[in-house]
């Protein structure tokens, strides 16, 4: 009886892990799979009613075909060529700036730079959004005011910039904060012996910080390149203000359109499921060239 | 970045895309057969709708209707409603009663969702204009109950239009000549804007300019979008657009409500239901505006078209359809629901409700015109609409709406869009199974 408690215990314990896994995850998964292998198609002729049928790979098929698809992944990719460096960029250099020796209202910075994060990715839009549209844009009437020409945020290349600017407006804290955490917990030694052989601070930064923050640098990267691929709050809140950002500039905008414009869950589904398949294999591959480096530095 | 783990978020993503669901065989028959069972039995009824304060008239047929009690549901727009509720009759858990916009009737007819109502209802048919009516039957069946039109018409500020000068155009031609007025009289503001995104409104203009954009015979559809008079309508505004002398952004932006109150734009083809609009997008500019037909294409002539309103369907699943039905009919013809339906704003499809007494009184923002629903009476007499909708209405506003601001963006020529979203919509239909001539 005790042997079997024993077994039992470990099972018991993952249970309800599993049990979320299996409802909340791995069932939508296996029923968009599923919808991505039917269609509606019409029986009968003039108006018709439309039935559920299985249609194969067909709809996997018009997914690869459609050159939406591919366009809106072109501007995600764009998009992403921005946001990520400039996200982990910007993320790295306030940690480092904020764990320098003798910085003054830390405390202030650090919250400041924070906040942008506590706001929902849809009212940062809205925000953005007044600041773009030239009418009653403040940065407009400014520039105006001083005789300068007006910037045009929603030009065909300016469109990505002030799309990812949103995005990074709204990341950076986070991955500051994670980054700062993982500084404050090194050694203070380090930085002692390293003063004692005449390291500059920047030296220190370079040679010292850098390097022991790799760990928390391929975190924070795979998660802000995960959330380039889903990127959708930004460019979906925006649309309705310009001509520049069609209903399918980015894939999640593209799956909507053809869930729920178009009224094919079935294609969408069969999208979704070749967006995850790439989000996969993306972040395997991102997490596999970060360990071979670290394993070759570390060899 | 955001919180999300990968996992989770992928699961969301697929959760996304897998919250439609399957309806199959089992629920293909009942949408044909007609109505059974006791309009006046004793009922429970659920109705969805997005109108403001609707849920004053409900309240009032719960007051005279004790035994068959309505329960409104709140919901969001017209296009996430749709969806909604084409997932909720799959879920098998669908309101009795829904508020469906005329062009998404076909989506749900075709899917099976609504209940064929012909013979429950031919005893009000003739509370309505025929344009009007046929905007709820496909194929000879009528599937819902008109409950408010939106005829087009224009908006203008009549102070600017004083102070420049200016007439009120009675034609097309007029109205561009006027744009150009606008733009060398005071080059701050400009007649109006081309809002390319709203497919709704293109319609409404294909049909003034006599378009069809759908015609099924024999069982064949015939789709005519890039027909003569669409192409005619879109070149018109293209024109003016990639010459600069109309604005292209779009409507409904922060935006476009501050061009609207300061004056910039100075003219809105708009609908019925557009001052209400007006009143909260332009609150300091009230009194300022007043209504005209919209301009026609040859002089003399006296047409327009429908932008926007909405009519009362009954679910195929429902199980009191009679009741439901019965609901239906009373919301838009009864003179007490129809004259809550003018307080709340709805201008009503009934004949009856357009010259009601309710409507004798200008609406509050538009004090500078006392005869507006006079006026709008007369207008809506001449709306015609398509002689039917499509059964991938839906798609093809979205090939609209996906492909005009991109034309506008890079002055386009207007009338090859037409062209390629009549390439598309044909292409589904050929897709989903439809014969198309």
């Amino acid at each position: 009886m005790s042997s079997f408690k024993r077994k039992a215990a470990p099972y018991l314990m993952t249970a309800p892990a599993v049990v979320l896994f299996v409802f909340f995850i791995l069932v939508p998964i296996g029923y968009a799979i599923w919808l991505s292998l039917h269609a509606m198609r019409v029986r009968g002729a003039g108006f018709g009613i439309r039935t559920e049928v299985f249609v194969g790979l067909e709809n996997y098929v018009d997914a690869l075909m459609d050159s939406a698809f591919f366009e809106s992944l072109q501007r995600m990719l764009l998009y992403g060529v921005i946001m990520v460096p400039a996200t982990m960029g910007l993320a790295l250099l306030f940690a480092l700036l904020l764990d320098a020796p003798r910085v003054g209202g830390k405390r202030a910075s650090r919250i400041t730079i924070f906040l942008p994060y506590a706001v929902p990715g849809v009212i940062a839009s809205l925000l953005w959004g007044f600041i773009y549209l030239p009418a009653v844009s403040p940065v407009t009437s400014a520039l105006k005011t001083f005789g300068l020409p007006a910037a045009d945020f929603f030009g065909d290349v300016s469109i990505y910039f002030s799309i990812a600017n949103i995005a990074v407006w709204g990341s950076v804290g986070f991955n500051m904060v994670v980054l700062y955490t993982t500084l404050r917990a090194i050694p203070k030694e380090l930085y002692d012996a390293a003063r004692l052989d005449g390291c500059a601070e920047w030296q220190i930064a370079l040679k010292i910080k850098i390097p022991l923050l790799r760990p928390a640098l391929v975190m924070t990267s795979v998660f802000t390149l995960i959330g380039m691929l889903q990127v959708y709050s930004e460019p979906a809140t925006l649309r309705p203000m310009t001509n520049t950002i069609t209903q399918d500039w980015v894939p999640l905008m593209r799956v909507y359109q053809q869930a729920f414009v178009e009224n094919d869950i079935y294609l969408g589904a069969a999208t979704s499921v070749l967006l995850a398949g790439a989000t996969v294999l993306l972040s395997l591959g991102a997490l596999g060239v970060f360990r071979v480096r670290n394993a070759r530095s570390a060899g | 970045m955001r919180r999300r783990t990968f996992l989770t978020s992928t699961a969301a993503m697929l959760l996304l895309s897998a919250c439609g669901g399957n309806g199959d065989d089992e629920s293909a028959a009942p949408a044909a057969s007609p109505i059974g069972g006791d309009e006046n039995a004793a009922a429970t009824l659920t109705f969805w709708a997005w109108a403001e304060n609707i849920q004053r008239v409900v309240d009032l047929w719960n007051q005279k209707n004790p035994t068959q009690k309505v329960t409104l549901s709140g919901q969001a727009a017209s296009d996430e409603l749709t969806a909604k509720f084409l997932t909720a009759v799959k879920a098998g858990n669908a309101p009795d009663i829904i508020q469906a916009e005329y062009q998404t009737l076909p989506t749900l007819i075709t899917n099976n969702a609504l209940q064929d109502l012909t013979s429950a209802v031919a005893d009000v048919k003739s509370a309505f204009a025929e344009g009007t009516w046929n905007l709820t039957s496909f194929g000879g069946a009528t599937y819902a109950i008109p409950q408010d039109v939106g005829p087009m018409m224009l908006f203008y500020r009549a102070d600017i239009f004083e102070d420049l000068g200016l007439k009120v155009p009675a034609t097309w031609e007029e109205f561009g000549a006027l744009a150009e007025t606008v733009r060398k009289k005071d080059d701050k503001r400009y007649l109006t804007t081309f809002s390319p995104g709203d497919a709704g409104w293109l319609a409404g203009f294909a049909q003034q300019a006599g378009a069809n954009w759908w015609t099924n015979q024999g069982g064949k559809w015939t789709v005519a979008i890039d027909d003569e008079a669409t192409r005619k309508m879109l070149t018109f505004w293209g024109e003016l657009v990639n010459a600069g002398t109309l604005l292209g952004d779009p409507m409904y932006t922060p935006q476009w409500n501050s061009q609207m109150n300061d004056g910039t734009i100075i003219a809105w083809p708009s609908a019925v239901w557009g001052s209400g609009i007006l009143a909260g997008v332009a609150p300091s500019s009230k009194g300022k505006w007043k209504m005209a037909p919209l301009p026609q294409w040859t002089a003399g002539e006296q047409v327009t078209g429908f932008w926007g309103g909405s009519s009362t369907a009954v679910a195929a699943s429902s199980k009191q359809k009679a009741q439901a039905a019965k609901f239906a009919k009373w919301m838009n013809t009864d003179p007490e629901a129809l004259k809550i339906l003018i307080e709340i704003g709805l201008y009503p499809s009934a004949t009856a409700g357009q010259t009601s007494d309710g409507l004798s009184a200008a609406p509050e923002y538009m004090t500078s015109q006392p005869d507006y629903y006079e006026s709008a009476a007369a207008i809506a007499q001449t709306a015609r609409g398509f002689s039917g909708w499509g059964p991938n209405t839906n798609v093809t506003y979205g090939a609209w709406e996906d492909l005009m601001p991109t034309a506008v963006k890079d002055k386009a020529d207007f009338a090859a869009v037409a062209t390629k979203v009549q390439e598309a919509s044909v292409a589904d239909l050929k897709k989903q199974g439809y014969e198309v001539a």
